[in-house]
């Protein structure tokens, strides 16, 4: 803590500020994508995992991330990159997952219980309108990397379901 | 050749297929036909893509010659990629599109689970990333072949065609050189025997399954690994590269 410039603590707060680029109701810790944080006085390294390998957000969220902890007083902030243990939407945390919920997303259901899209069976996913499990899949993919199409069959809203990774 | 020069053209060599195979699918931007498949294959284009980036970094770190992923793909020559010509290959119609990509998908699956063991952490680490989302461009490739397969007279033709044309160069895909014999006793590179073995019964039960005929092909297509390639592979890299060459060090 002596030869730090704030404590992890306080560094996960000024985090918890940046909002995901494309779905700004969360926050990039809430997405699960910081992975750990090496702090000295002046210099800090973050390392981050991406949600998708082709996800364009990842490159403003590096440039929020370096942006934010300048300000607060690191005179270098390295973003590194590891790709393993893969994100998985698990990561994501209830809180956030609510938000989504309120924000019109379907929110992901648990990576285990999601097992059978591998077998490609149909998943029950909840309308963000009207909880209705009447719901009917549009296609797998979305307006983003992240999410699939549903369709409401009880009150018709179309809307977005973020895919369990 | 030694082990840093096997893993950089090794590297380099997945990095190609999922770039060319990117560049092809984004053809099909706004020309989809209808407005969510024109989104799955953007979607199904950007996943490649972002796995091909991760690809080529690790290639130009491994080379070490101070060249960045941006000059592997933008400053070489068709005789310095290594992709199979199977990616290479036009779109064609959509029945064609999609063959060509059920039979990468299936491929990539099965090779990305295998290479998610590798002893090189890099490539392992890609590896798992990748299967998360290979494993939906499969189901939506495989869907489509069922689709095509069991809709119309038409569309089941097409579908034959197209994996009539296709199917001379998927051979290509389990092809093993003095690259992959040095690395799998590293324990970093793949076995194409399981591979090809896990391959030809899943694609050959979903043709059997779309009621499409498996081709007879007494010959293989072959070269890529060599630098050799089908025509198409210029005019793809022309309108790639064109920009990064015209303007270098072009920022936008």
């Amino acid at each position: 803590m002596n030869n730090q410039l704030y404590s992890n603590e306080q560094i996960m707060g000024f985090l918890h500020e940046i909002p995901d680029p494309e779905i700004p109701v969360i926050d990039i810790v809430e997405l699960g994508v910081i992975r750990e944080i090496n702090a000295s006085i002046d210099s800090i390294e973050v390392t981050i995992t991406p949600t998708y390998s082709g996800c364009p957000a990842m490159k403003q969220m590096e440039d929020d991330i370096k942006k934010k902890l300048s300000e607060k007083g690191y005179k270098e902030v390295k973003i590194k990159t590891i790709f393993n243990p893969p994100w998985t939407t698990d990561w994501i945390t209830e809180e956030a997952k609510e938000k989504l919920n309120k924000y019109g997303i379907a929110p992901p259901e648990h990576s285990s219980i999601d097992k059978a899209v591998l077998l490609g069976k149909e998943r029950i996913v909840k309308c963000p309108r009207c909880a209705s499990t009447n719901t009917k899949i549009i296609s797998q993919f979305g307006s983003t990397a992240c999410k699939a199409l549903y369709q409401c069959t009880d009150c018709l809203e179309p809307f977005d379901y973020f895919k369990c990774i | 050749m030694n082990k840093q020069e096997a893993l950089f053209s090794y590297t380099l060599r997945l990095a190609d297929n999922g770039l060319i195979l990117s560049q092809r699918l984004a053809e099909w931007t706004g020309h989809g036909p209808f407005l969510e498949e024109d989104l799955a294959l953007t979607n199904i284009a950007l996943d490649i893509l972002g796995q091909s980036k991760s690809l080529l970094e690790y290639a130009a770190q491994v080379e070490g010659k101070g060249r960045s992923e941006d000059d592997l793909a933008f400053l070489r020559g068709e005789r310095e990629f290594y992709n199979t010509q199977l990616v290479e290959q036009p779109n064609g119609d959509y029945a064609k599109t999609i063959a060509r990509q059920y039979f990468v998908d299936v491929f990539d699956f099965h090779f990305y689970t295998a290479l998610a063991n590798s002893k090189d952490e890099t490539l392992a680490g890609i590896a798992a990333k990748s299967i998360k989302e290979i494993t939906y461009h499969v189901r939506h490739s495989g869907s489509w072949m069922l689709r095509f397969g069991g809709g119309t007279e038409e569309s089941k033709q097409r579908l034959q065609d197209a994996v009539n044309d296709l199917w001379r160069y998927t051979g290509e895909q389990f092809e093993m050189n003095e690259v992959d014999a040095l690395l799998i006793k590293e324990g970093i590179a793949v076995d194409m025997t399981a591979v090809k073995a896990a391959w030809d019964k899943q694609v050959i039960n979903i043709l059997n399954e779309a009621g499409i005929t498996t081709p007879l092909v007494a010959v293989m297509q072959t070269g890529s690994r060599q630098g050799k390639h089908t025509e198409h592979l210029g005019y793809i890299l022309a309108e790639m590269q064109y920009l990064p060459r015209v303007i270098p060090g072009a920022k936008w």
